[in-house]
């Protein structure tokens, strides 16, 4: 049924669409106070889009991102396997200690991110006795990145996981399946969806974190920094044209990974 | 064939409690119990899926207690079938024989023949969310039988299927049985799906098994109270044996008079079991046969289905009694009408109450 026609029949529907509409109404206009004056300035927008501290800086948020988005992969997907598939004692405590990250302030997050990887930390002395830094380093941006994304990528993937029925392993396994054999066959594939969108939001959770991440590694500055710093020295203008950069490339990223996963994890051939 | 020696397992509030059960090679095995009372869990503990369940399995004399459920050598269907909905009817078909390593060539061998036999051959492309459930189970059932298991196991196969379909079904595990001398351990609460397939029966109740017997054996002499009320004996009367003037036993519950054996000693308290098709009512002053003694009773209760009419008579405990509903059209029962009750001995089945537990047949009573 046409929309036209449903507020028709159901003026409920307007009601919602009006208080709907005016949260996607916020993000497009806070998006437009920063594309009109960028877009009517196209030739300042391509010097400072060709600056290179600005792409070495959209660059090194990028990779981090990514790199950290495959640490929570490698970690976060067994997790979330085990949160999804068993019952024990203390589970509560482990999922209240998952969403950490998302109730405290970020600057709270930095400081533990700080302690635990600073030279003298508890992760951090290991590691810089094999010459690993965290400490103003690309590894500690990542320890950042990851601590600050867990629950974003774990708490989603685990409801994915939770909604492949658990006789589907059991099927595999009679059938000669190994455990590995079902998780990988079974599970993983019709998984893949919430695995990609958890990715996603995982890595926009990552590479939009500023607090945690300039509290162990101002430098090399990632964009939020870069951001941060140009509006404290150069004012509006000069951090404007970054974050409409920034704006960009992000949306172009979501919507073409949207785009290009729409079908994944669908298998019904009546559609 | 297939042991069970004590096998049990706790889940949260539920335990399976000492299961001893034994399947010859070939047979038709139903396990049968309400809702709630452990036959799947049953079915996943025989398929390894519960690594913790206590107990032995042994399958053809090799303890596969330890060994996890990829080398057990059975299948497992479920009653919503449990296909792959990321494979197609071809890849669910071949997905055992392709985990095993057999080359593609032999595994499109069997997945035709599986499809041709089953009349799923067209649908060979298509992915299960687009299948009709008919189509769905009989997918499952080539899945499962494409690795040629040892052991067949069928949880509730006939639960979401019309009956026309279900009617082809076990046509086709009949068929599959004798060609195949394949065992088969199926799950039900159907007394039409038991009779009509089963060669043995285990009832079971509350993580326990109660009977095992012939479907004869479970549904006309159950062994205990619990079995009788599970498998649909519409009269169940309590009641304590006394000595009559004769010197006879009987045992009373009502105005209802049973002889029982004379060595079931007055005082033993008894349940009867009898099936409302079983009981024989008749006007008020008919006379009855020599030796037979009627109870006296009112008609409380009439109720009319599609089958037939079922009549209550109070005769200090309530008497079901089942009419075809020509013979209701012929007697005319109505509430209020006074009438006289016969349970025919040989029909009506003993129990000793207390021995509600695995009691075995032979303790039971048949006057």
């Amino acid at each position: 049924m046409p929309v036209s026609s449903r507020f028709q029949h159901d003026p409920l529907v307007l009601v919602f669409a009006i208080a709907g509409g005016s949260l996607v109404a916020l993000i497009l206009l806070a998006v437009l106070t920063i594309a009109v004056p960028e877009l009517a300035n196209p030739f300042h927008l391509a010097s400072v889009a060709g600056e290179p501290g600005v792409v070495d800086s959209l660059l090194l948020t990028f990779l981090a991102g990514f790199v950290a988005v495959l640490i929570l992969a490698l970690l976060g997907t067994p997790l979330a396997y085990l949160l999804a598939r068993n019952d024990f004692t203390g589970k509560a405590v482990i999922e209240g200690l998952i969403d950490i990250p998302l109730i405290l302030p970020h600057t709270v997050a930095g400081l533990m991110v700080y302690f635990l990887f600073m030279s003298r930390g508890v992760i951090g002395a290991p590691f810089s006795e094999m010459g690993v830094f965290f400490e103003e380093a690309f590894p500690g941006i990542v320890a950042a990145m990851v601590f600050v994304a867990i629950p974003y990528y774990v708490d989603g993937v685990r409801e994915g996981f939770g909604t492949v029925p658990v006789r589907l392993e059991h099927v595999a396994r009679t059938l000669g399946a190994t455990w590995w054999q079902a998780f990988t066959r079974i599970v993983l594939p019709l998984t893949s969806r919430h695995l990609v969108s958890c990715a996603l939001v995982a890595w926009g959770r990552a590479i939009g974190e500023f607090a945690a991440v300039v509290m162990i590694a101002y430098f090399p500055m990632v964009i939020s920094a870069l951001i941060y710093q140009r509006f404290a020295t150069g004012g509006i203008a000069e951090s404007r044209s970054v974050a409409f950069i920034m704006l960009v490339l992000c949306l172009a990223l979501f919507i073409g990974i949207r785009v290009l996963t729409k079908h994944l994890g669908r298998y019904d051939d009546t559609a | 064939m297939i042991q069970l020696e004590g096998v049990s397992l706790t889940r949260s509030t539920f335990s399976l409690r000492g299961i001893t059960l034994s399947l010859k090679k070939g047979e038709h095995f139903f396990i049968i119990g309400p809702s709630g009372s452990g036959k799947t869990l049953l079915l996943e503990t025989i398929a390894g899926i519960h690594p913790d369940a206590g107990g032995r399995i042994l399958m053809m004399g090799k303890d596969i207690t330890d060994l996890p459920p990829e080398e057990r050598g059975l299948s497992l269907m479920y009653q919503d079938y449990s296909l792959f909905p990321h494979l197609t009817v071809s890849e669910n078909i071949g997905f055992g024989l392709t985990i095993r390593g057999i080359p593609h060539r032999e595994i499109s061998k069997v997945v035709e023949s599986l499809v041709a036999r089953y009349g799923i051959a067209s649908l060979r492309d298509r992915y299960p969310a687009s299948l009709s459930g008919g189509e769905k189970q009989r997918v499952a059932l080539a899945r499962a039988l494409a690795t040629s298991p040892a052991l067949l196991m069928l949880d509730e196969p006939f639960a979401a299927i019309d009956p026309m379909l279900k009617s082809q079904f076990m046509h086709e595990l009949r068929m599959i049985r004798e060609q195949g001398n394949l065992t088969i351990l199926q799950v039900s609460h159907s007394r039409e799906e038991t009779y009509a397939l089963a060669d043995r029966v285990a009832v079971m109740i509350d993580g326990t098994v109660r009977q095992v017997g012939t479907c004869d054996e479970v549904f006309s002499r159950p062994a205990s109270l619990d079995v009788a009320i599970f498998t649909g004996f519409e009269n169940i009367l309590e009641g304590t044996v006394i000595s009559d003037d004769t010197g006879g036993h009987i045992l009373v519950a009502g105005r209802i008079r049973i002889a029982v054996p004379h060595d079931i000693l007055p005082g033993t308290r008894l349940v009867a079991c009898i099936r409302a098709a079983d009981v024989r009512i008749h006007p008020e002053g008919h006379l009855c046969t020599p030796g037979i003694h009627p109870a006296e009773g009112i008609v409380t209760g009439i109720r009319e289905d599609e089958r037939g009419t079922s009549v209550t008579v109070d005769c200090g405990v309530a008497i079901i009694s089942w009419f075809s509903h020509r013979e209701q059209e012929k007697y005319q029962w109505r509430t209020g009408q006074k009438a006289r009750v016969v349970l025919p001995s040989p029909l009506v089945h003993l129990v000793l109450e207390g021995h509600l537990e695995g009691l075995p047949i032979s303790h039971s009573r048949f006057p």
